[in-house]
């Protein structure tokens, strides 16, 4: 039978049942939405977290108390307080021979005050290298110096959000404010930052870590160290050494019941590609299973369609259709209804995925770009296509059975 | 020259269970190419059937059927419907057009499953429909039709591919007296113009009348085959 003509009844026998036509098809373009969000917003993670990361070089090593978070709930890590003074003296360049340079970080939530404003947020006590690491730099004033390290100075500076809740307008530079009712003097603002490797540099108050140990922390262990290593290519021997001192430090045997744990670029990369394939192995199922029902959606429909056109089908079996003929009749209407199906839900899944970029990228202040991946978009069409070829072939083989004179007998 | 069509001891018969109904019993007949034959017969007397199996739309029990001197027994469904695209056209009772495709493309259904060039379906499917007389009515959809113009269109439909014999199983049975009369004129003229052969089924014998040649079937038996001395022709009728 010639194709422009099969196409034509096709297309008119599915417009003659639009609402039954759009019901139909309802399983399929939820399916093929879900497969095109699930590209797209898995991808618009991944570039975010690798965006993240991009601006720390590949030659930064972390250095984090307790063994690695198994998930989200996993505290061990925030518990632990195996990372202090000895280790940080421990990590030289006599048991790292490629270690550059070292950046102790103490995290403290805190209560910065100025005059009646207050600001409820967390303190960062570190050294001049994190500023490096992380490449943020202050807009006006510097950052804390060795010295500041050195003497345990009340420096701090401040992150953009700090600046305008605690001064609004007025100038801070020189400015005195309190953490934990002590006095710091302001010597350095941020520019507006939003977030850089995971860390909000907005909302932040950076201070030596020595002056954070003494009087703000209460304890004295640190919640990462992060390690400059010479060469890009240096950075898996120096994790192993790293590993082997600490161990050493510790008089751990069995990896198992290490008391820190160590993360690299190609780690971070590695679990972002574990996160995300988990998140599309998650709205992938659900994908499928809404295409296996929207598959048999087209097959009971086709089979009502073949029933209700018994008539048609002995008509054209007697005007000389063969078999063959009345099954690609068929199975055209069938992939043609699931195609159309899986066309809107590209468009709808695209749709989506580009109103949640702009509302995360808007109010969260992420940078998350939306992807429309044409990959995707192929794969929804020739996956629509395959359920309709799937669920289409048992009604059309029914209808090619179909005898001429049962079917024009037929009432 | 062989006959058009010719059985021989064509048996047909229902089984449901244990219980077997003959339908034909031993129908041997031949159709030259030309005539205008009418099988007649009561209601369950077997001619529905015997169309059918004339045209290639069921199966026999037991005997031969030779369609242009070939035995057909070994045919396939390919086969089968190859033959009646190419050499055979029907005109239903119920006319059994597609109600949301145009007269034309109505006319043009079986130039689908045919060999003949895209090209020229317009064009024959135009002259299809001259010959019917329907020529003003070729964008209209079939229920803006009367009855006989649907059976008109019916018949220009059977024409198109242009086949050897026309089945029609009683055209006029849905239509009034005055439609039925245009439709039989119309058969007459496809007869008689373009010697086409026709093979009629009709249980009225005022319609069998316009054949040639009258076949009478009862309980699945040829109980009369013979010429028509005086044809009754639809223009006289309707005069």
């Amino acid at each position: 039978m010639r194709t422009a003509h099969t196409f034509k009844s096709a297309f008119k026998s599915l417009r003659a049942n639009k609402t039954r036509s759009a019901l139909t098809i309802l399983g399929i373009v939820i399916g093929i939405t879900a497969i095109i969000i699930v590209v797209s917003v898995s991808e618009g993670a991944k570039g975010l977290i690798l965006s993240q990361i991009k601006g720390l070089g590949a030659n930064i090593i972390f250095i984090e108390p307790g063994r690695e978070p198994e998930g989200p709930s996993d505290f061990t890590q925030i518990l632990s307080d195996s990372l202090k003074d000895r280790e940080l003296k421990a990590l030289n360049k006599r048991n790292i021979p490629d270690l550059k340079d070292l950046a102790p970080a103490v995290m403290v939530p805190a209560i910065l005050s100025r005059g009646g404003e207050t600001k409820n947020t967390n303190v960062l006590g570190t050294s001049p290298l994190y500023a490096e690491m992380l490449s943020i730099f202050p807009e006006q004033g510097v950052f804390l110096s060795d010295d500041d390290v050195l003497s345990g100075s009340n420096s701090v500076v401040i992150g953009y959000n700090v600046k305008e809740e605690l001064f609004g307008p007025s100038d801070a530079l020189g400015e005195n404010i309190k953490i934990k009712n002590k006095n710091f003097r302001v010597i350095g603002v941020f520019p507006k930052k939003g977030q850089v490797a995971f860390f909000d540099v907005d909302n932040v108050a950076i201070i030596p870590y020595t002056t954070a140990l003494n009087y703000i922390s209460g304890s004295r262990h640190y919640n990462l160290i992060m390690a400059e290593i010479s060469t890009d290519e240096a950075v898996p021997r120096a994790a192993k050494d790293i590993e082997i001192t600490l161990r050493n430090l510790h008089s751990i045997t069995d990896p198992e019941k290490d008391d820190f744990h160590i993360t690299t670029q190609e780690d971070i990369v590695d679990r972002v590609g574990t996160i995300t394939g988990v998140l599309q192995t998650l709205l992938g199922s659900v994908a499928a299973i809404s295409l296996i029902v929207g598959g048999i959606g087209i097959m009971n429909i086709m089979l009502v369609s073949v029933t209700e056109r018994t008539r048609e089908i002995g008509l054209r079996k007697a005007l000389g259709a063969r078999p063959a003929d009345i099954l690609y009749q068929f199975l055209l209407e069938a992939v043609m209804l699931t195609i159309i199906g899986g066309v809107i839900g590209i468009i709808l899944g695209a749709l989506f995925s580009f109103t949640v970029s702009i509302v995360l990228s808007k109010t969260l202040n992420l940078d998350w770009s939306f992807v429309f991946s044409t990959k995707a978009a192929a794969l929804g069409i020739a996956v629509s296509g395959g359920i309709g070829l799937i669920f289409g072939i048992f009604p059309a083989r029914r209808a090619s059975k179909k005898s001429p004179i049962e079917a024009l007998r037929y009432e | 020259m062989p006959p058009l069509i010719e059985t021989r001891n064509i048996c047909k018969e229902y089984r449901d269970g244990q219980t077997v109904t003959p339908v034909l019993d031993n129908i041997s007949l031949q159709i030259r190419k030309g005539e205008f034959v009418a099988i007649m017969g009561p209601s369950g007397s077997g001619k529905s059937t015997l169309l059918h199996i004339l045209g290639f739309l069921d199966a026999y029990s037991s005997g031969d059927y030779l369609f242009e001197g070939k035995e057909t027994s070994s045919y396939t469904e390919e086969e089968s419907a190859k033959v009646r695209n190419r050499k055979i056209g029907f005109v239903f009772q119920a006319f059994n057009l597609l109600a949301r495709a145009s007269v034309l493309d109505n006319v043009k259904l079986p130039l689908l499953y045919s060999e003949i060039d895209e090209k020229e379906w317009d064009e024959r499917a135009r002259k299809s429909l001259e010959s019917v007389g329907l020529s003003h009515r070729i964008n209209h959809e079939p229920n803006e039709l009367s009855g006989g113009e649907k059976q008109r269109a019916a018949i220009a439909r059977a024409l198109v591919a242009n086949p050897e014999v026309i089945f029609a199983d009683e055209p006029t049975g849905n239509l009034d007296s005055k439609s039925g009369q245009m439709v039989m004129e119309t058969l007459e003229q496809v007869h008689q113009k373009e010697g086409r052969t026709i093979i009629l089924i009709t249980h009225e014998t005022e319609t069998a009348e316009h054949a040639e040649r009258i076949i009478n079937i009862r309980d699945g038996k040829i109980e009369k085959d013979e010429k028509i001395a005086t044809r009754r022709l639809a223009k006289t009728f309707i005069k």
